[in-house]
């Protein structure tokens, strides 16, 4: 036996967006596009070209992350939502395939990339519990011998012939975070499944984690928790946009992350000789380091000084995603809020809820006359911000790419 | 840790690498999941029947009430032939096979897809899905083999010495679930028009299959070759044969019978060969 448990090698994981991920395709689907594909590669042979790589759907979810594990050790894995922490336990785990690289695991391993993993909601706790060990991988015998100790730590030993349909989401959480920390594996990859329930059992939850690392188990392990992680783990990974950025300390790893989250680029513009345009624009998103949490008011700033009198005065500004295709565009009109004849105006742009999705964005701004189509001044790239998805609740991991803004929906069910 | 002690897998290093074309199969790991294929079904079984009034009567009913209806349509009505055996039991002891295989493969068809959580979130194997869905069936047989025996022993027909064979035409009958199940599961998590599809194969199938009439209706020839090539037309004339002792099935069908082998070894490696891409693609 070597003293490696967990050894990755150039690990790669490329997703098709659109539609394989998440979206299943129609056979029809299928014919069209094999129809299509078809008749690219022949157009691509008489011009004797190679067929053009189809990068312009895919995503790399993971690219060539290698890092090595000793046995016993505790690993905590950061990064911002879609940098690839979840991607990485998925291609660890097995559950899917990676497209590059390779990965040695020695020893048992069991995963947790969720509590209550196979629950089913028309059964009682005490079949749930037989049935979620059983898909965690847990044997039989060893489900009835860790039985009591699973209920008790649950402390839903009354509800425990209940189908958990009925049971509270506190009740229902505790019963599935038990089971899963029953499981006793070699190695183990958890992600993010700490801090459920109630304050009181989140502590019984970092406690049984504590447990778990001093057990001098290998354990790899996702959170946002930096908390967590800083208390839990002595090395840590740290990943963004699918690579590995930092492999070590975890105080080194800690700041390395934190470090992540201020963006390039200024967030302010100033040009205080300008005649005819903005002297200042400024991005004012929620949180600090010009990162803004999508869904809360988005504010922009501009200050105009205007030696030239315009008849018919228009400003407007595109928000640029970092490809700079323009994801949305903002005006006002000097006909319906005059702003133009003072020689200089501030203006302020305030979007209630910020709908764009998470990225790096920019604004390009237009200065115009209207009635003379007279451009006076245009500026690209400038006023750099971020947004991300922190806080927004969703059931699986955020990728970066799946969209270009979210919108407000109701649904119903018939 | 002692649980795990007899765990094969403890100290041993996985591989994880890109998918490179056919894979071998690897039935050792499929044995070692073996317990978890056990509460596959019988998480099945349970669900099954839960909230509903009348709950494991379903079981019963369904086939009873087929019976009674196909009885009256095509036994009274139509007067066809039942080879000498009284009409409702000559038909529910074919539907005791036929339930088998199209509840199997019904199952099996959407039981990734309806177990996309579970593929998402947890390693094993996954042909241990569609197996257990073919397999949960069996539990539903050995009540209706209850039902039937109550049957016989009213209509006062006793079984010959062919009744040995039934466990091996139930082998036959649930490899050719299998074998049909795991393609159409594994054709399903890609393309839903599977879904849509099942219910007309079944009735297609069902009306290919001597169930509600007697295989020797079909005039003799090259339908009559076709028909005997299908695998359930040899598994319901074996049943009728070893239950009440008329005509042997037609030799033919262990022509089907090796067809269901084929295509269900060739379904194990194509599955073993997607089983990877199904977290993404599901």
């Amino acid at each position: 036996m070597t003293d490696i448990a967990i050894r990755a090698q150039a690990l790669g994981k490329r997703y098709r967006i659109g539609v394989s991920r998440r979206g299943y395709l129609t056979l029809r689907d299928a014919l069209s596009e094999g129809i299509a594909a078809t008749l690219h590669t022949a157009r691509a042979l008489v011009r004797a070209r190679p067929r053009a790589a189809r990068t312009d759907n895919t995503i790399w979810a993971l690219k060539d992350v290698t890092f090595e594990v000793a046995r016993g050790e505790v690993v905590g894995i950061i990064g911002r939502n879609g940098s690839g922490k979840s991607t990485l336990l998925k291609v660890l785990s097995r559950i899917t395939r990676p497209t590059t690289g390779s990965a040695e695991i020695t020893g048992r391993v069991g995963s947790l990339l969720e509590v209550g993993t196979g629950f089913h909601p028309e059964l009682t706790g005490r079949d749930n519990i037989y049935l979620n060990g059983a898909v965690l991988g847990m044997k039989r015998a060893e489900i009835a011998r860790k039985f009591d100790e699973i209920v008790a730590f649950a402390e839903v030993d009354k509800f425990i012939d209940t189908p958990v349909k009925h049971y509270s989401s506190g009740m229902y959480l505790r019963l599935a975070f038990a089971v899963a920390a029953h499981l006793d594996t070699e190695i183990l990859f958890v992600d993010e499944v700490l801090a459920v329930g109630d304050e009181a059992f989140q502590k019984k939850c970092l406690g049984k984690m504590g447990d778990v690392a001093r057990a001098g188990r290998t354990v790899l392990f996702v959170s946002h928790n930096l908390q967590a992680v800083s208390a839990l783990t002595r090395q840590a990974l740290v990943l963004d946009g699918g690579q590995l950025i930092h492999a070590g300390e975890t105080s080194a790893a800690l700041e390395r992350y934190r470090a992540l989250w201020t963006v390039r680029g200024a967030s302010e513009y100033t040009n205080p000789g300008s005649a005819n345009g903005i002297t200042r624009a400024k991005v004012i998103p929620s949180g600090p380091g010009q990162v803004h949490r999508a869904g809360e008011p988005l504010v922009f700033e501009f200050d105009l000084r205007l030696s030239h009198k315009l008849t018919s005065a228009s400003f407007s500004f595109q928000v640029n995603d970092e490809e700079m295709r323009p994801i949305m565009h903002l005006w006002i009109e000097d006909a319906k809020q005059p702003w133009s004849k003072t020689g200089g105006a501030r203006l302020r742009c305030h979007v209630p809820k910020s709908r764009l999705y998470m990225g790096r964005y920019s604004l390009t701004t237009y200065l115009s006359d209207r009635t003379t189509f007279e451009l006076y001044e245009k500026l690209d790239g400038i006023c750099a911000f971020e947004v991300v998805m922190d806080g927004t609740e969703r059931g699986y991991e955020w990728k970066s790419g799946a969209c270009t803004f979210l919108e407000d929906a109701e649904w119903s069910v018939y | 840790m002692s649980a795990q002690a007899h765990d094969a897998s403890a100290g041993a290093t996985i591989t994880i690498r890109p998918a490179s074309g056919w894979l071998a199969l690897n039935l050792a790991e499929l044995w070692e999941y073996r317990e978890l294929l056990y509460f596959l079904i019988w998480r099945d079984l349970k669900v099954r029947y839960r909230q509903t009034a009348i709950g494991v009567a379903w079981v019963v009913i369904q086939p009873l009430a087929t019976t009674a209806i196909f009885a009256v349509i095509f036994g009274r009505l139509a007067g066809l032939p039942s080879e000498g055996v009284p009409y409702p039991l000559f038909v529910f002891a074919a539907l005791l096979p036929w339930q088998l295989f199209s509840g199997g493969i019904s199952r099996a068809a959407v039981s990734l897809v309806s177990n996309a959580n579970l593929l998402t979130k947890v390693y094993f194997p996954r042909l241990l899905v569609p197996l257990a869905a073919v397999l949960s069936g069996i539990v539903d047989l050995s009540v209706f083999f209850v039902i039937l025996a109550g049957m016989m022993g009213w209509y006062r027909v006793t079984p010959s010495w062919a009744v040995l064979t039934l466990p091996l035409l139930v082998v036959i009958a649930v490899l050719a679930a299998m074998a049909i199940g795991i393609w159409l599961a594994a054709f399903n998590v890609r393309y839903r028009d599977v879904q849509q599809a099942i219910p007309f194969l079944i009735q297609i199938w069902f009306l290919a299959s001597p169930v509600a009439y007697s295989g020797s209706l079909v005039p003799a020839g090259p339908w009559r070759v076709l028909y005997n090539l299908n695998p359930m037309t040899g598994v319901i004339q074996g049943f009728r044969w070893a239950l009440f002792g008329k005509t042997p099935p037609d030799p033919l069908a262990w022509v089907s019978v090796a067809v269901i082998v084929v295509l269900f070894v060739a379904g194990l490696f194509y599955f073993r060969r997607l089983e990877d891409s199904f977290a993404d693609v599901v």
